[in-house]
């Protein structure tokens, strides 16, 4: 009985032992930051003199800033029409290619492909994909007859040009994701669907659609928190441009923090998107009605 | 015989159609990658001639020469690799280690710790990174800091500054942890009657079981070091230290109309990932359906 006590003892000796580098490292950067960033918002701490506590200054100033809202309906905008076309096609993606069709894994490989580019790569290419006059998507355009828009630079299609950029990168592993969920499915609902002569999309409505459910769930909220945090893309394809049309919050926030060191002003502005950010995974959670939690 | 004819014709029919669909989308997903291929390897007079020129004349390796020799293409290069490289011997370490511990060995705080690893997976990066900048810079001992972390920069515009911060990330965590609920746990009983050490039986009997899960993770973790822009973008001030994600935004900022070294340049950072992916593919649905995050 001792013997089993002190086994105990060790094996909880050493465990804690294993989890400490990742315990340390959490909280230094990440346990650490969280608290001093609720805390950073309300001093204006610029880095080089002054951290002076200023109470609800940075919050009441934010709520006049019209970039910082015009940040926030670009980002917007942009989520409302890639999250839903980027579950749309990515699931109509996985739909088509779970069969065990010969050939099925490289089309499978080929559109998971994009996804391995990193965002600046990505927006490079795309830079001259869209160039107006020798670009390929134009090119492409001028076959059927049609001029195409100088995509970066018009206020129009400059956020366009961002979704379309980056649904080509993401919808490849939404794909994969849903691949597994697919198969995750019971055959045996199909058959009995198919013997009370359910045809293919009473079977996706009713069976396939719901059995998604968690997948889905777990697909657009990675999605929504991805969209809402847009950086890189619209840093390096549009520098947030025309007249700031593809600006993000995060954008924002970078420049605010570190061109002008205004950092106790920036953490508040991170601290009103996280809170949108929160909003819309809990809106989303009510939409896909999860019941069961994810982990 | 005639139905059966008919529907052998129908099934090849839907096949067909089947096939030419799957074709098509996978042309879209890789048309971009042709297309700055081909404008990488063009002739410059060929790169602006209308209609495209879906086959140059002939092909050059000069905006190759031309990319590595404007700016210094390869040291970014490198030093995005030992980035990358590291990020993934960290991860796979820590994170295996962790993930044994919570997933294996039996301790009071098990649950606790994890549900609050788990729960920050949710708050947004834009939050840490401000006060982040401000515990890096201040952290004792580095950079010429004395113990209350002033009169030295920390460690801002150091490779610790990245390597640490992603080190033991939350996601390797969870994930190998998964991976290690999915093995038995006979064997560590067994080992243990024997005399074996804890870490021992980690090291010599679990973790090479873990092949996939190591496999699927350093992809994932490769991908993520290696792709990354913002963060070393604050992190890193030395254009010695640059990334090559930093420095192909430079580069095709700098040289917007210079398509065919952007392109030669953008392909380069795409190509290790893409060796990576396809040395470790087979290992990569298998993993992810581990994983379990179908869900």
């Amino acid at each position: 009985m001792a013997s089993i006590r002190k086994l105990e003892k060790h094996q909880a000796r050493t465990a804690y032992l294993f989890i400490t580098p990742t315990v340390l490292l959490f909280t230094v950067f990440t346990v650490i930051p969280v608290v001093m960033a609720l805390y950073l918002s309300f001093t204006n701490y610029d880095v080089l003199s002054r951290n002076d506590w200023i109470g609800f200054d940075n919050y009441r100033r934010l709520i006049e800033d019209s970039l910082l809202w015009k940040t926030f309906r670009n980002v917007f905008f942009y989520s409302i029409i890639f999250v839903p076309l980027n579950i749309l096609i990515s699931l109509l993606l996985a739909i088509l290619l779970s069969r065990t069709w010969r050939g099925v894994k490289l089309f499978r490989t080929l559109n998971y492909l994009p996804t391995l580019t990193s965002a600046v790569a990505a927006a490079t290419v795309w830079i001259w994909l869209l160039h107006p006059e020798f670009g390929l998507v134009n090119g492409l355009l001028s076959y059927v007859g049609i001029t195409g828009p100088a995509w970066l630079s018009e206020t129009r299609t400059a956020m366009l040009s961002i979704i379309m950029l980056t649904l080509w990168q993401s919808v490849g592993s939404n794909m994969i994701i849903y691949l597994a969920g697919l198969q995750g499915v019971p055959d045996y609902l199909y058959e009995s669907a198919r013997l009370d002569g359910a045809n293919k999309l009473d079977c996706f409505r009713y069976i396939t659609w719901p059995q998604l459910r968690p997948t889905t769930f777990l697909v657009s909220t990675m999605a929504i928190i991805g969209a809402l945090q847009l950086f890189d893309q619209a840093f390096v394809l549009t520098q947030g441009g025309p007249a700031n049309m593809t600006k993000t919050p995060v954008y924002l926030i970078y420049q605010q923090g570190f061109n002008q060191l205004q950092m106790g002003y920036a953490s508040a502005q991170a601290f009103v998107l996280a809170v949108a950010i929160l909003i819309f995974s809990l809106i989303n959670m009510r939409i896909t009605k999860a019941e069961e939690p994810i982990v | 015989m005639d139905t059966s004819g008919g529907s052998l014709l129908k099934r090849s029919l839907s096949k067909s159609i089947y096939y030419i669909v799957c074709i098509a989308i996978a042309i879209v997903m890789f048309l971009p990658f042709y297309w700055s291929v081909l404008t990488s390897l063009k002739p410059d007079e060929e790169i602006f001639a209308m209609p495209i020129r879906w086959f140059p004349s002939h092909l050059t390796l000069e905006h190759y020469r031309k990319a590595f020799t404007t700016v210094p293409f390869a040291l970014f290069f490198w030093n995005s690799l030992v980035l990358a490289v590291a990020g993934v011997l960290a991860n796979l370490f820590f994170g295996s280690i962790s993930g044994y511990a919570f997933a294996k060995l039996k301790f009071k705080l098990n649950k606790p710790i994890f549900r609050v690893l788990l729960a920050a997976m949710m708050i947004p990066g834009i939050v840490t990174m401000i006060p982040t900048v401000y515990v890096m810079r201040h952290i004792p001992f580095f950079g010429g800091n004395d113990i209350f972390g002033s009169g030295g920069n920390g460690l801002m515009n150091s490779f610790w500054g990245i390597i640490l911060p992603g080190a033991s990330g939350t996601f390797a965590v969870f994930f190998m942890r998964q991976f290690f609920l999915t093995l038995p746990s006979d064997m560590m009983e067994m080992a243990r009657i024997e005399g074996c050490g804890e870490f021992k039986i980690f090291w010599r009997i679990y973790l090479p079981l873990t092949k996939p899960a190591l496999a699927t993770l350093s992809i994932f973790t490769f991908q993520a070091g290696w792709n990354s822009f913002l963060w070393p973008m604050i992190v890193l001030n030395d254009p010695d230290k640059a990334t090559i994600q930093m420095g192909l935004q430079a580069f095709s900022y700098n040289f917007q109309t210079d398509y065919g070294p952007m392109m030669a340049g953008a392909l380069v950072a795409i190509l290790p990932i893409l060796v990576l992916f396809l040395a470790l593919q087979r290992y990569f649905v298998q993993g992810i359906a581990f994983s379990g995050i179908k869900g």
